[in-house]
């Protein structure tokens, strides 16, 4: 495969595209599915064989557009979008390509849900259809690997991560380019690249988005890795949960060996490289890097000290390099454009954009792209419309299980790594979650500790106990039968936990009643001096989560 | 020292298992591919039973006790047969703040059992799920498959009395 091939397949591609005058994409990503997206497409082309509009008109399914919530989604010619659409809309659909649009289902795209975003790792998902190579190509997919594979070297490739800017999307944020010199450096007889795509923050669905939408940026990012690192072997740890996100991988990986994007002797270079899923089977800890080898390698996910760190001695004790999805799909757009363009965006030591999931009570529920240091309440009320319901804003919470809550103070924090870290939460993998008045946070707090508990592996005492205690103290708290004793206890052990656990698990899993504990003391003290819970929510029967 | 052990063969006559050899063979027969033949196994009965725990583990060379403790760590690997329909409900952040408990508190009361459990009859499986990444849609509630958003306590009630009440 050369440059010339890929312009010949993109081409192609356009040219097919433009002999129709007419387009109707159908969001077939998840969320959409769920809402009978499938049958709305299914209606779509019928329609268009039962008029003969075989010729003038191409549907195809596309994915994620954004606005989860208000789907099953198409977008049309003239950029035009449409929500919560029925498979019984389809034609007056397709009687509306060359008329005005059809008001009842009409989405204005001009509000700022669409225009306040930047779009970077989300730039093909909605327009491209993710089951086939050729559509990715034409939208200038692959061009970075063959650039990296023909002009660049692979100190360059890592040079260009490094002046992007570019920091690990999993949570912590750790430099990119750092994490790839060394596994470059590192000496090991085989090295290896794995995309962690065990996408475990309850409320957090970027990368699964980002998968079913768009799988080959992430697939060429990783190549692009495996290039720059000298790893042959690589391996997608996807959650089993997702199985429309595995089998668009599946299809993805099976295209790229095709085309000898993928494989032995990379477009006729010495570089090599054989990718594999492997399925996650539900546990939060193998988010963690260790914890991710070690059941890579078969094993029960409990994590390991570090260091070594896996970019010395990771799966099967050699250099690994690990990184998360949307981290990988990041990079063909670096390539392309150069580390110094990505470096523009963002602020001076987050660079960039982020992908959030925006959900709880607030108006437009959906997947979000937005630069570095934009402020919470941009996302908030301005892309996220504000509270649904006309209830009145409480928090936002970020980061998960290893998060916080941002309380009213923090709106006009710019969100990056370091601003949220000062205000007690994190960036995490992007799961953002909004919540209002009837929201309590001691019961937040608890619901939190309760999926730790649930999710500890049981390796390290303060972990495995600590969250069974701190869990203990807050049900106790929302049954309104803890005292000032147990207070002090609980803010004793999230000290504990944050200092002695092994793995970041354990370490944050005191944040959210850290956070909550700073910016929501009067909860916690109404609840234990006068049995209160203003939202109404404690004081009733716990609600366990089993496995 | 370990010694060498001619490969087992299948405990049934039962074609599924010839999916699951085709994994182990895929893997190699390699102790790394144990949690890839579980998924099979899982996928073709529907849980892993003792035998075939016992299988795998011998298949692969990996003693029982690290095939039972891979199969029990896991959340997604089932020991129990699921009932005829499986009701998930999502506890994930964004349903639990728009009323999935309320929906489980629903559950629990029309099928009497607690999550992880199968109705007497065998009928409805109740499950929790940490989150199935429909956050746009909460609350969700998965039934066989098929995932709804939006859940009322009211739908639920009526999903599952269609369950119970009927033969489909």
């Amino acid at each position: 495969m050369t440059t010339e091939e890929l312009d010949q397949i993109a081409a192609a591609e356009n040219e097919a595209r433009e002999r129709f005058p007419h387009r109707v994409n159908v969001c077939v990503s998840a969320g959409c599915l769920s809402c009978h997206s499938q049958s709305v497409k299914d209606a779509v082309s019928a329609e268009i064989t039962r008029r003969g509009w075989g010729e003038r008109c191409q549907s195809k399914g596309v994915g994620c557009m954004g606005l989860c919530a208000e789907g099953p989604l198409v977008s049309t010619t003239n950029d035009r979008l449409y929500k919560k659409v029925t498979a019984a809309d389809a034609g007056e659909l397709l009687d509306s390509l060359e008329g005005p649009p059809v008001g009842r289902l009409h989405c204005p795209t001009d509000v700022p849900f669409f225009q306040r975003q930047k779009k970077i790792v989300l730039e093909n998902c909605g327009a491209i259809d993710p089951e086939r190579i050729e559509d990715y190509i034409a939208a200038g997919g692959y061009r970075a690997l063959l650039q990296a594979l023909s002009e660049m070297t692979q100190q360059q490739v890592v040079g260009e991560v490094t002046t992007s800017g570019l920091r690990g999307r999993g949570g912590a944020g750790y430099p990119t380019g750092l994490k790839w010199s060394t596994v470059y450096k590192a000496v090991g007889t085989q090295k290896y690249v794995i995309c962690n795509a065990d996408e475990g923050d309850p409320g957090a669905f970027m990368d699964r988005s980002v998968l079913e939408g768009d799988p080959h940026r992430v697939l060429e990012g990783m190549i692009i890795a495996a290039y720059a690192v000298g790893a042959s072997e690589g391996y997608f740890y996807v959650r089993a949960e997702y199985p429309l996100a595995i089998k668009r991988l599946k299809i993805a990986v099976r295209q790229a060996e095709r085309l000898g994007l993928l494989g032995s002797n990379i477009c006729g270079t010495r570089f090599s490289l054989k990718i594999e899923i492997r399925l996650g089977a539900g546990a939060f800890v193998c988010g963690e890097e260790t914890a991710l080898i070690a059941s890579i390698e078969g094993k029960r996910g409990t994590p390991r000290p570090r260091p070594p760190y896996p970019a010395m001695e990771g799966l099967l004790g050699q250099p690994t390099l690990i990184n998360n999805v949307e981290t990988y799909a990041n990079v063909p757009s670096i390539i392309r454009n150069g580390g110094e363009w990505y470096a523009q965006i963002g602020t001076e030591k987050s660079k960039g954009t982020k992908v959030f999931a925006l959900t709880g009570n607030v108006r437009n529920n959906g997947v979000v792209e937005v630069p570095m240091g934009i402020t919470l309440r941009e996302i908030v009320f301005d892309i996220g419309g504000g509270i649904a319901n006309g209830k009145k804003f409480k928090a936002v919470q970020t980061g998960g299980p290893s998060g916080g809550c941002l309380p009213t103070e923090c709106l006009d924090m710019p969100v990056d790594y370091e601003s949220l870290a000062k205000a007690g939460s994190i960036m995490g993998s992007g799961g953002m979650i909004v919540m209002d008045e009837s929201s309590c946070m001691v019961d937040v707090a608890k619901y939190f500790m309760d999926f730790c508990m649930t999710e500890s592996c049981g390796k390290c005492v303060p972990c495995r106990v600590g969250t069974y205690q701190m869990h203990r103290i807050l049900t106790n708290i929302t049954n309104f039968t803890a005292t000032d004793q147990d207070l002090a206890m609980l803010e004793e052990l999230c000290d504990l936990l944050k200092h002695t656990s092994l793995c970041g698990l354990g370490q944050s899993a005191p944040n959210p009643v850290v956070s909550t504990l700073r910016s929501f003391a009067n909860e916690y003290r109404d609840h234990i001096h006068h049995h209160k819970c203003a939202a109404g929510v404690c004081g009733k029967k716990a609600v366990e989560v089993s496995g | 020292m370990a010694t060498y052990v001619a490969k087992p063969s299948a405990p049934t006559q039962d074609k599924r298992w010839k999916l699951v050899d085709a994994t182990m063979r895929r893997v190699g027969q390699q102790s790394r591919g144990l949690i890839e033949t579980l998924h099979t196994v899982q996928e073709s009965f529907g849980y892993l039973d003792e035998q075939a725990l016992r299988y795998v583990a011998m298949s692969l060379r990996v003693p029982l006790s690290r095939a039972y403790g891979v199969a029990t760590f896991y959340h997604f690997f089932t020991l129990k047969p699921a009932g005829e329909h499986t009701c998930v409900i999502c506890l994930g952040t964004a349903c639990y703040i728009k009323g999935g408990p309320q929906l489980l508190e629903t559950a629990q009361r029309d099928l009497s059992v607690e999550p992880g459990e199968t109705t007497p009859d065998k009928k409805v499986s109740l499950v929790t799920a940490r989150c199935i990444g429909s956050c746009g849609l909460a609350p969700a509630v998965v039934y066989d498959q098929d995932i709804q958003g939006k859940v009322t306590p009211q739908s639920l009630h009526e999903h599952l009395q269609h369950w119970t009440h009927h033969d489909n």
